[in-house]
């Protein structure tokens, strides 16, 4: 079984991280995966940097262009990457935007995550229909399995297409933003949340977009799943470094 | 000549069965789609949904043609260039799209998109520009409709076209710097497509060329394929029958070109040369030649032919030019340049500069500088005396001058 259904199965709330490979310093990548570890944080999402990061905020695109900087490519993640299942047990996710997998070869990128031990992968403009129609033996060949995103403003009908074509957890973005955009949760979410809940999906939900504290996770995970915090991770990451790690799940996990 | 003035405009429609316009699902040929993230889809979805409807109901046509006649002031001429075709041994036949307002084709799309915008009941408009024309384009249909208007311009595009900020401020637009990336026009389009993430309900995007998800290639190049249904009755008057033997656009997203081919795109008798900015030279490291120089990527929601990386990242271009100094192009043109369809031709910032005052000379008109690309083809095309040709003479280059002045030490 997957390690991310695996984790799925367990009990309690699980807390997801997202960070940009290549940030703040090339080489951090195995560090700050082997801290959240470490620290308790049940899953990651590695980022891996585009120039254009269309559905990002400030925060990440700041990191992204400075990964880019930094010198971070998809054969130099990948091999800082290489022997990471030797340490780490917890899920591993690569989230990125589709052009530098188009660029390095869908099938040549899906054998290399598992390769190395990837789970999974999110691309968030990698439209749900030509997954279908071109990707999905791909991805379920090479044992990956793909994550897609809904919004306030998605569909019922569509949430149901997407379950349906899910078989680890479904992305619920908390509210029409760009990641890092809003803070806080309102009325919005709370009708969002329990619309949601009513649905009986058969896949998980992990809450992202807008989750920056132990109240903002606990509001998140009430109905879901799970809650993935990018952006605000990402902040104390450039505010106090690599080294300051677990003060910041502790934060959030107190 | 009368009654086809009087006829509403097609706005685009052709046959079911063509094989260079766009399909159901946005593609021409491998290009183009919808490569969104899932936030976008409700605004892109409610315009793919509705677009053709609304298009093709006649209160739309009407308002659209009558904006176009009393407004943008079409048809517009299509003018006998009598010097320029002694000069080169061929009968070359402009078409004036910089005697529209706002002094290029954009109004044509920001007028329909406009039109849409209200029937889709939306309050308030956002947009990208690089020079700054389609900014301007857009901030005035917003003034002429009293709709809010905000407009993403790169930071770096901001200082270097001032005029252009200006006539946007003064027109009410609020014209908000793309402090990302490389902080000109592919920042400014994604600064435009996070605001309609943060605003999906209220508030229609305004894309400025045949880029961008499915429905916007294909809805741009209907609104701007004004352009070549005119071009054909007005060559019938003139020569007796609606085809020339070329057309020809310069392309940087390929609106001005989609309008001037449209009409002709299945009709394979009439040539396609497509003229493309090489900058300093295409192996110069500084060129915006997306033919030559691009790769089958994923660009602002659609697969396109693009300049990046090997890795897959988008790089900057670099054209004297603003208009054409895009990293991408659009899908139908990628499907042109694939199939061979299109004749796509590189010129460099000298060659335009130099075609560009030569057509001031020979005919009294100032071309835009993206113009003045498609005018320095001919000592790399040859065409035989009884050619028509016809050149979309895109943009007046009112707004060029002080680049012609640097340029010229005039």
């Amino acid at each position: 079984m997957n390690r991310i259904n695996k984790k799925l199965k367990e009990d309690g709330k699980l807390l997801s991280i997202y960070f940009t490979a290549g940030y703040p310093h090339l080489d951090d990548t195995v560090k700050i995966i082997g801290e959240l570890e470490k620290n308790g944080v049940d899953m990651i999402e590695i980022g891996l940097p585009f120039s254009d990061p269309l559905a990002d905020g400030p925060t990440i695109q700041e990191s992204s262009t400075a990964a880019l900087k930094n010198g971070m490519t998809t054969e130099i993640l990948f091999e800082q990457l290489r022997d990471i299942r030797k340490t780490i047990s917890i899920p591993l996710i690569i989230m990125g935007y589709f052009n530098p997998v188009l660029q390095y070869g869908v099938e040549a990128f899906c054998k290399k995550c598992r390769e190395i031990g990837i789970d999974g992968l999110i691309l968030p403009d990698l439209p749900f229909d030509v997954y279908q129609e071109e990707y999905e033996n791909l991805f379920k060949k090479y044992g990956l399995l793909n994550t897609f995103l809904i919004t306030p403003q998605t569909s019922d009908e569509r949430i149901f297409q997407i379950d349906n074509a899910s078989e680890g957890f479904i992305y619920m973005v908390s509210s029409a933003s760009t990641t890092g955009a809003k803070q806080g949760f309102g009325s919005e979410q709370t009708n969002y949340f329990e619309r949601i809940a009513s649905l009986h999906l058969k896949n998980p939900q992990i809450v992202g977009f807008g989750i920056s504290n132990t109240e903002t996770f606990t509001e998140a995970t009430e109905k879901a799943k799970g809650a993935i915090i990018g952006s605000a991770f990402i902040k104390h990451l450039t505010q106090n470094g690599v080294d300051s790690i677990a003060d910041f799940i502790k934060l959030i996990r107190c | 000549m009368k009654d086809e003035i009087n006829a509403p405009s097609s706005l685009g429609k052709r046959s079911v069965n063509s094989a260079y316009h766009a399909n159901e699902k946005g593609y021409y040929g491998e290009f183009g789609g919808a490569f969104i993230p899932e936030m976008l889809y409700p605004n892109t979805e409610e315009l793919r949904l509705n677009y053709i409807r609304i298009m093709e109901e006649p209160s739309f046509k009407q308002e659209f043609d009558q904006l176009l006649k009393d407004y943008v002031g079409r048809p517009t001429p299509l003018y006998f260039a009598d010097r320029l075709s002694k000069k080169y041994g061929t009968k070359i036949y402009l078409k004036r799209e910089d005697l529209c307002h706002t002094g290029a084709h954009k109004v044509n799309n920001t007028i329909g998109q406009i039109l849409m915008a209200k029937k889709l009941g939306k309050n308030r408009i956002i947009a990208e520009t690089g020079a700054g024309q389609h900014g301007v384009a857009t901030a005035t249909v917003c003034a002429l409709m009293g709709i809010e208007c905000v407009v993403y311009m790169g930071e770096i595009d901001i200082a270097r076209q001032a005029p252009n900020v200006a006539r946007m401020k003064m027109l009410g637009a609020e014209v908000r710097p793309a402090l990302s990336g490389s902080r000109t026009l592919k920042d400014a389009t994604n600064e435009a497509i996070r605001d309609w993430i943060n605003n999906p309900v209220d508030t229609h995007y305004i894309i400025g060329s045949v880029v961008g998800p499915h429905p916007y290639p294909d809805m741009v190049a209907r609104f701007q394929s004004v352009i070549s249904e005119e071009i054909k009755w007005q060559l019938k008057e003139k020569e007796g029958h609606e085809n020339p033997d070329y057309v020809v656009a310069c392309v940087g997203g390929g609106s001005n070109a989609a309008g001037a081919y449209y009409h002709y795109l299945d009709d394979t008798n009439v040539g396609i040369i497509a003229v493309e900015a090489a900058g300093k030279g295409i192996d110069s490291g500084e060129s915006a030649a997306t033919s030559a120089l691009g790769k089958v990527g994923i660009i602002h929601g659609s697969k396109t032919l693009l300049m990046q990386t090997q890795d897959g990242q988008i790089t900057e271009p670099y054209s004297i030019s603003a208009g054409l100094d895009y990293p991408g192009v659009g899908p139908m043109h990628a499907h042109l340049f694939r199939s061979g369809r299109g004749e796509f031709i590189s010129i460099t910032d000298d060659e335009a500069m130099t075609a560009g005052l030569e057509v001031s000379q020979l005919e009294g008109i100032i071309p835009a500088i993206e113009t003045s690309h498609a005018f320095a083809i001919f000592d790399y095309k040859k065409f035989k005396k009884d050619d028509v040709v016809v050149i979309n003479l895109s943009g007046r280059g009112d707004k060029d001058l002080q680049t012609y002045i640097d340029y010229f030490r005039l």
